[in-house]
């Protein structure tokens, strides 16, 4: 796999359910197709439902039923033989997970046990996988703590009776204290102030330099993409539907979904009214024939309500699934209907 | 003026870690604000991660108790032993929490979960009165009854989830919502449909919502008041604007200064602002002497 730390081939991950006697599927994944390069830092954004987090849950090996991957793979390349997660067994996945491999779940800070001292679980998790063990152990952790802004006194307090900014600090911690070499993070600073959420993203950042880590982060935040990742893909209703080196995305999107989406950045100081997107967000369980995006789009033609756009190169390392790629012209800020060229 | 909610000089203390290595925390250090019955308005707080916006919220609830100082809704204590009367004060004060997904039991379907409230707070009786009601708040918030019916709160996303928390709390018509960070996990768009929202229901059915945010950009958009907070006191408060056109306090400077651009996208710029982190702190380490100020435009700055 070279250069590529994960491959991820037309992967397609369905919720399949049935209520009542009738069968459900929600196509949360349906065909993505990407790389993500050693020591990188690859940003996926996109919509509220699009499938963002179901797609990371594969990437990050917590594949459960309802989920279940249809078709195609995500492949990594830890230098021993590549690990395809979605028919790995589990003593394959346990082999890679911390040490290699870590996940921040969305809304992660809920799940620390809640009977548990922080510093408990600081020792279930990561000790092994660290091979310390009493003070060696508890300094590594204070230290890494320190780096998140966190005093060695939360590692005495029981989950409740931190904020909700410090406990996803302390799973930010868990997840990075092992030093892994790719991590998956959905959402990971959304509880934090902005001065903190600086440092945190710093300290990530740092992290992946020094230890080359690559990673893989979801967020609705764009000027948190904008600030650290290398390249961004956007999920559109299950699909990649553009990727682009970050500079590219933000000043010349080339789908129209992505081009309102840079430009629904609030700013402060702006009172102006921003009108939502129009429409409703697709349904995943009947999503639109040809492309997803038509029912919205401003710049739809008749082609688009009935063949679907293939995700192709349209610059150097930027791909785009639009039938009229080249007419997308990025927004002011501040209007969301993407603009039509003259 | 009669006040739909006056918090006086409240403060909040923690004993943290059991009894080995037990701290005492000062998660709230006398807050006072107030806000009018017949103004309607949105008053945000901001501040800190772990600065007590969170406990204050709690506080209001009637979920925590002060240590000392007191909160009144309509002239009344919010804290009730009385099972009927918490209940009165619960359909006029409605919470919208931090995390969707610690808000909902993980086992309740939300359909389930929406039903309760309507039957509790309503008193309705009839399935289509249930129904109609439930249907209605979901609508509010961009979804429908069709749409989550038998869901489980892991079957939706972390957007949905959250819309449907907030649809939870229009059920009973309340006249304040304290909504602690509403739109941290939803997308930008969906993010203003939501702040739209609040302030729809503050312009056309006169609701006061308390906006708990780290986000300064939504905040400047539709607060009337704000007030910062750090380590558990207020460090500026006043008109949104006013305050954040011209944070006068270092650590509101801070926090304005540390909001992150787009501008610059690609450029990885995530230096501190490291003069106003020590002014900052040089504050912090002397708060214990200091005190809130008039100013003549109407805020109140810690000096
Ligand atoms: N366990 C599940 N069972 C059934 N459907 C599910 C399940 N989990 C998610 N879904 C559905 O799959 C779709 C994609 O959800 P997902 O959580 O991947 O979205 P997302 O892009 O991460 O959204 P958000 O930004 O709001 O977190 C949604 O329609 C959601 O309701
Ligand atoms: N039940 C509790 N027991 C002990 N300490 C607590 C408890 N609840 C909160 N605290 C402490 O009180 C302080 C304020 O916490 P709070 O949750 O109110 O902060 P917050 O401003 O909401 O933070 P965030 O922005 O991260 O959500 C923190 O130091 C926290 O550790
Ligand atoms: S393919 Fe057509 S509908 Fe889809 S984004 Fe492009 S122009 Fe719009
Ligand atoms: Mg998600
Ligand atoms: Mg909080």
């Amino acid at each position: 796999m070279g250069d590529n730390i994960l491959e991820v081939e037309a992967l397609k991950a369905y919720y399949q359910m049935s209520y009542f006697g009738v069968n459900r599927e929600v196509r949360a994944v349906d065909g993505i197709t990407m790389k993500v390069k050693r020591r990188e830092v690859y940003g996926i954004a996109g919509e509220s439902s699009s499938g963002k987090t179901s797609f990371i849950k594969v990437l990050a090996a917590a594949i459960r039923p309802p989920l279940r991957v249809v078709s195609g793979s995500a492949t990594y390349d830890f230098g021993g033989p590549p690990t395809d997660v979605t028919v790995a067994t589990p003593a394959e996945i346990d082999a890679i997970r911390w040490r290699h491999l870590s996940y921040i779940m969305q809304g992660s800070m809920s799940t620390l046990n809640p009977v548990r001292r922080i510093g408990r679980i600081f020792e279930d998790f990561a000790a092994r996988p660290l091979g310390l063990s009493g003070s060696a152990f508890r300094q590594r952790v204070v230290e890494h703590l320190g780096h998140l802004k966190l005093s060695p006194t939360v590692l005495n307090a029981y989950p409740h009776e931190l904020s909700g900014g410090m406990r996803q600090r302390v799973t930010i911690g868990l997840a990075t204290v092992c030093k892994p070499d790719f991590i998956i993070a959905d959402e990971p600073t959304t509880a934090l102030d902005v001065v903190v959420q600086k440092d945190v993203l710093s300290l990530i950042k740092n992290l992946q330099t020094e230890m080359g880590a690559s990673i893989v982060f979801v967020t609705h935040d764009m000027s948190v993409h904008a600030n650290i990742a290398d390249r961004i893909g956007i999920i559109y209703a299950g699909r990649l539907v553009e990727e682009a080196p970050t500079r590219t995305l933000f000043t010349a999107p080339k789908h129209p979904y992505s081009a309102h989406l840079v430009a629904s950045l609030p700013r402060i100081g702006d009172t102006t009214q921003r009108p939502a997107l129009e429409g409703r967000p697709p349904s995943l369980a009947a999503p639109p024939a040809g492309c997803r995006f038509h029912p919205r789009c401003p710049l739809a033609i008749d082609k688009c309500k009935t063949e679907v756009p293939p995700l192709v190169a349209v610059g150097t390392d930027h791909r785009s699934a639009c039938w009229r790629a080249n007419d997308v012209e990025p927004l002011v800020p501040g209007h969301s209907r993407a603009g039509v060229a003259a | 003026m009669s006040s739909l909610l006056e918090v006086a000089d409240v403060s909040k203390r923690f004993q943290m870690g059991g009894i080995l290595g037990r701290q005492e925390v000062r998660a709230v250090d006398q807050v006072s604000f107030a806000i009018a019955a017949d103004k309607p308005e949105i008053f945000t707080i901001i501040g800190e991660s772990g600065s007590g916006k969170t406990t204050l919220a709690r506080m209001i609830l009637g979920l925590e108790r002060p240590s000392s100082g007191r909160i009144l809704f309509r002239g009344e204590p919010v804290h009730h032993e009385n099972k009927a009367d918490r209940l009165k004060f619960m359909a006029n004060v409605q919470p919208v929490f931090q995390n969707p997904f610690e808000a909902f039991n993980p086992l309740k379907r939300v359909d389930r979960y929406l039903q309760s409230t309507a039957r509790r707070y309503l008193g309705a009786r009839d399935k289509a009165a249930i129904e109609a009601a439930m249907d209605g708040a979901l609508q509010k918030v961009g979804l429908s009854l069709a749409e989550i019916a038998g869901r489980f709160p892991h079957e939706l996303s972390g957007g949905q989830l959250q819309r449907v928390a907030i649809a939870r709390a229009l059920i009973p018509n309340p006249p304040l919502l304290i909504a602690d960070e509403p739109v941290s996990m939803v997308d930008a768009s969906l993010r203003m449909a939501i702040v739209n929202l609040l302030k729809a229901l503050r312009d056309d059915f006169g609701v006061s919502v308390i906006y708990i945010t780290h986000d300064l950009a939504t905040a400047y958009y539709i607060s009337d008041r704000l007030i910062i907070m750090q380590k558990g006191r207020v460090v500026e408060m006043g008109p949104a604007r006013t305050v954040l056109d011209a944070p006068e306090h270092p650590y509101s400077q801070l926090l304005k200064a540390s909001v992150l651009s787009a501008d610059d996208a690609g450029a990885g710029k995530l230096s501190p602002a490291n003069d106003l982190l020590q002014l900052s702190n040089e504050r912090l380490a002397r708060a214990d002497a200091s005190r809130l100020e008039d100013r003549e435009d109407g805020r109140r700055v810690r000096v």
